[in-house]
Order: structure tokens, then sequence, then C-alpha cells
């Protein structure tokens, strides 16, 4: 049931209106000045404000103000017996939605209600619609509509249920670790704890003390027993992020956890036996680390049970929309900022965008084109940061004494990194035949 | 008269008294519209309404306005006691046109029926050939016919069957 509020000091005014919008079966109230119209409207939201222009105490500008404070989209009219172009102008200005002269016919009064309350069905209609096409590319917090990340949603509704281990892949910012909440949400395992460490983070002394816990006296200032992430993680799952700089010493620990599900704290004899499903991530080409011999083969194998690559998003372009509006949404809400959209030229300009840092890039540049943005919606302007960015990045990417051949092959291995050695994606991706990528491989002797 | 009493009977279902013809009181001229305020017209009504009427509908030729609206066919207490319609704009005439005393008879009994539904509650209706579709103008009131869809029907005649077992009357408050 749509809800109208008159405000009008003069009761006749106030009641014919009333009775006439009733008589179409709007639920009604008046208020017989700004003041209360305000009080009223902090109990209720009106979807349509009659409000008087020239009312005693707060006027109908001021009352419209206070109005749309409470209320930002509310849709205010303004009305008044005393017309002139300067308040016409005026009201419109402050954001009136139409500006009436009493008396007014009564197909004007009609229209106006109609048209708003058609507005309003759409909007909602709008939201409804745009919540289901949400829904439908949403898993788990991760939104796309792209076919391999689609596949990639089943792949981790298959390996959810299993204990296998499982190695994320992708590049910087992809969203590994929503992959990895996803797996455990989807288990068994989904009422036990989700325990996350990045890898990383910590110094090789520190980060086997967090993982396998310690005893007291173990080390200096280990003054308790302290239980480690495998132990807090047990009958749940451990995700343990860029994986990629563990030590090698760490690595054989690792191995024999994942091997006999069992380990010691640092400074303990008592073998510790836990049920942990391990997941693991990295932004690092593992296999070209295990080729170098930083990395151990056998971890390798371990740990890359079930693989996981998440495309970039320079690969899934079309998710850009999509997750645009959802950040909008999110952030403008936590931010208390009222930008409900953005242009087809601002979102152009992030098609465009290489995106070195994936999704976590564009949410941080949207957060900040929300910060600088005033009229309520982005445009290309509010994105121009971008440009300077990526001319930035262009610059530091390549060091003055680079030649171009050196380019080449850098860009060459790039690629085939990201595209885990398939050629036919790195060809694909570099804009030249396969033949061609494989003569360059031969000429500058690299391996797939 | 009879005709527009005819059709009430017929439409509404039920039985139609007509009463003596009174003046519209003077407190309702608006002098520099040169119009007549149905609504103070309609506080009359409620004032000289026989304590046995179920509704009062008030015809009148003078042309109606509300302070608000720059003129009505009609008003109504919605879910009360008294409306009234106005012939003046019904009137081919007043839009320069031949006069014809059947057409505007005809859109009479529609604005009738219209505003007594809104005295049993109804409100105006998204089917613009019932006759509680909302008439801005007059070519509305000639779309809709002098007769409510299936849905007002059905509300109309729960709400006129409970009215008439009622002893109580409807709200004769002077609030319109």
């Amino acid at each position: 049931m749509w809800k109208i509020l008159v405000v009008d000091d003069e009761l006749i005014m106030r009641e014919s209106l009333a009775a006439w919008l009733m008589e179409d079966g709007y639920t009604v109230d008046t208020a017989a000045s700004g003041q209360e119209g305000v009080e009223l409207a902090k109990k209720t939201e009106y979807t349509i404000y009659f409000v008087d222009l020239k009312m005693p105490g707060i006027d109908g500008i001021e009352t419209m103000t206070q109005i749309h404070k409470l209320h930002p989209d509310a849709a205010v009219i303004i009305i008044t017996a005393f017309a002139t172009v300067d308040t016409a102008i005026t009201a419109m200005k402050e954001g009136a939605q139409e500006y009436v002269v009493k008396p007014c016919s009564p197909q004007e009064i009609s229209l106006i209600v109609e048209r708003i309350i058609h507005l309003e069905n759409l909007e909602r209609e709008n939201k409804i619609l745009r919540k289901k096409l949400n829904d439908r590319y949403t898993f788990h917090d991760i939104i796309s509509k792209n076919p391999k990340m689609h596949e990639l949603f089943a792949l981790v509704n298959d390996v959810a249920s299993l204990k296998s281990t499982v190695l994320i892949q992708g590049e910087s910012g992809t969203g590994k670790d929503l992959i990895a909440k996803a797996i455990h949400q989807s288990s068994d395992r989904s009422e036990q704890r989700y325990v996350a460490i990045s890898c990383a983070a910590l110094a090789e002394t520190l980060l086997e003390s967090e993982l396998f816990g310690h005893e007291r006296g173990a080390f200096t200032g280990a003054v308790n027993q302290s239980k480690g992430k495998f132990e807090t993680a047990d009958g749940g799952t451990l995700f343990l992020d860029e994986i990629g700089g563990i030590s090698p010493k760490l690595q054989v620990d690792l191995l024999r956890v994942l091997q006999e599900r069992s380990f010691y704290r640092v400074g303990g004899s008592k073998e510790v036996s836990v049920n942990v499903r391990v997941i693991a991530a990295t932004n690092a080409d593992l296999m070209t680390a295990v080729r170098d011999g930083s990395f151990r083969e056998d971890l390798y194998y371990r740990l890359n049970v079930i693989n996981i690559h998440i495309p970039p998003l320079r690969d899934r372009l079309e998710d850009i929309p999509l997750l645009v509006r959802h950040f909008i949404e999110r952030i403008s809400f936590e931010l208390g900022k009222s930008v409900s959209g953005v242009t087809d030229g601002a979102i152009a300009r992030l098609m465009n965008h290489q995106w070195p840092g994936n999704v976590r890039e564009l949410e941080n540049s949207i957060e900040r084109a929300i910060v600088t943005c005033h009229d309520g919606v982005l445009t290309e302007e509010s994105l121009s940061f971008l440009d300077g960015d990526q001319g930035e990045e262009e610059g530091a990417m390549i060091p003055g004494d680079m030649s171009l051949a050196d380019l080449e092959l850098r860009a060459i291995k790039a690629t085939l990194g990201r595209t885990s050695g398939n050629v036919k994606e790195a060809a694909s991706i570099l804009g030249i035949d396969r033949s061609t990528l494989y003569d360059k491989l031969k000429r500058y002797n690299l391996r797939r | 008269m009879e005709t527009i009493a005819e059709c009430i009977e017929n439409i509404i279902g039920a039985p139609v008294h007509m009463l003596e013809d009174l003046d519209e009181p003077m407190e309702a001229f608006v002098e520099k519209r040169n119009q007549w305020d149905s609504s103070v017209i309609l506080r009359a009504l409620i004032d000289m309404a026989p304590p046995d009427a179920l509704r009062v509908l008030g015809v009148t030729s003078r042309d109606l306005c509300v302070p608000v609206l720059t003129f009505v066919f009609g008003q109504a207490q919605l879910d009360g006691l008294v409306s009234i319609i106005s012939t003046a704009r019904l009137k081919p005439e007043f839009y320069g046109l031949s006069a014809s005393p059947d057409l505007t008879l005809e859109r009479a009994c529609k604005e009738s029926i219209h505003e007594l539904g809104h005295t049993f509650g109804l409100v105006h209706c998204g089917d613009r050939s019932c006759a509680m579709s909302l008439s801005t103008h007059v070519g509305d009131v000639d779309i809709k016919k002098a007769e409510f869809c299936r849905g007002c029907r059905s509300f109309l005649r729960d709400r006129v069957t409970a009215a008439l077992a009622d002893e109580s009357r409807p709200g004769r408050e002077k609030q319109l």
C-alpha cells in the first residue's frame, strides 16, 4: 500500500487533497506544519510527500531538505498558491520532484502521482530483478557469469565433500581465499572451524610455531603451551595462503603432516593427530619453483591433488559490470555515501583497464571513486586516477636497459606462467600463432 | 432525477427516496473562482440527512471545486454518509458542443454511482470501463460504463448488504 503525506498549514487544503488521494486508494496522513511533517517522516517512510511552500515555522523547502535527509530517494512535490519562476527554480534545484500551483487540475495531480508510483514500481521491480540476477551469478560471495568461473564453482561443489588436499592457483586479488571458504562452506566440515593463515606474512620460526603450536619452554617467551593452527582447525579446514614462500624445513614438516595426519608441537615429543582438510593457495608458478628446486616436488604433488585455477579478471571482463554494481551497493552503504549508479562510459573505462591486481584492485578503485564522488553516479572522470596508475605500472615494468628481445622473453614467460604452460592459451593472449610461439620457445630455449 | 434514482436502485441495490429540492448553502460559494466548494456542501448534507438514510447523494447544476483542485465532477465521504455530483461539466455545452440531455443524464448516472461507491468504501478502480475508474476529464466519464466491474461489484454487494442490515448509520462526522 502506497503512503502519502500531505503537509499544509491550511486545514481545507490538506483535507481536500487528502480526501482526493484517499479516493484513489492511497493511505494518506496529514501534517499541519513542516515540523510535524518531518516528525511523521521520522516514523514512517512515505512514497510521496506533498509539501506546501509557504508555512509558518519551517517552510516547504526546509521541510523538503529535512525529509530528504531522512529518506534521500523520497519524492517531494512542492505545492503553492503563490507561484513565481524563482520559487519554482529554487524548489526544483533543492530536489523537488514536481512543483504544483494551487488550485491544480485533477488531471495534473493524478498524472504526477501515477508517474511517481509507476517509477517507484519500476525501481522496486528493478531491485528484485537485480537481486535475482546477482543470486544467479553469486556463489558463496563470488560474483561471476563467466563460463570458466561457473565450471570452477561446479568443481568446488564436486570436491567439497572429499578429504583431498586442494591447491588453488591464481594471481593476486583473484579471490583464492573466497574459493577456499566456499569449499569449506560447501563441505560436511562447514559446522567446524575454518582457519586461515598467510604463510608469507610470518618468519620461518614463527610460522612453524603458528602452524604446529609449541610446548612450554620451547623457546624464549614460550611461557605456556600453545596450540597451532592445525590443532585449532581439527575437524575443519586449514587454508594455507601463499604456500609458495615457505622454507625448505617447513616444506618437510608440512609434507609429513599431509602424509601422516600427525605432527609434533615445537619443543614437544608427543605426537598430535588431527583430522584437517588442507587447502593451499599460491600466486606463484609452483611447477617452475619445483623445476628450479625451491619447492619440493613431493609436497607439490601432495598439495596438488585437486587443482583449481582462478582466471584473472582481464580474462573475464564480462564480470566487471556485475562486480562494479555489487561494490557500489556495498561500499556506498558502508561509507554512508549515496552513490547509486555508474555511467556506461565509466564501465567501458573499467573494462579497458588491465587489472593486474584483479578483483581486489577493482574493489579498491571503486572505493576510491566513491569517496571522491559528489553527484551520486560514478563517471569516467571519477576513475581518472586509473590513467595515472596504468602509466606508472607500465613504466615501472620496463627497466631502462631492457632490449626488445628481453621484453618479449619476459612477456612469454609471464604469459606461460599465467596459463600454467598452456601454449594455445598463451599464444592467444600474446596475439600470435601457436606455431610462432613454439618457434620463440625454441629460440629462447624455454620449456613449456 | 427519476432516471438517476432508477440507475442507483438497479446498480447499488438499495431503495432510493428523493427529498425536496434544496438551495446550496451560500457559504459554499467561492466568489473569486465563481464555483461552489463541494466540501462545504457535503457538510450541509450531513446536517440535513434524514436519520434513517443509509447514504445521501446531492445532485447540483453548480460548478463544483475543492480548495486544492480547479474542479470536481463530484465528491464523497470515503466510507461515509454523503456524496454529491455536479452536472455543470457533464453537459456537452460546457465544452462548446450542442446540448444533449441524454448524454448528460448518462454521465450523471455514472458519476452518481461512482460517488456512492466511495461512500461504501470503494476506491478508484484500474478497470477503465468500471464506474469506479477515476475521471479527470469528461472523456474519461464517457469511456466507463454505468456499472461496476466484478471486483467492485462483489465488494459493494457485501458492503450494501451489511449496511442495510446494520441499524446504526455510517459516519455523520463532519470531517471529509
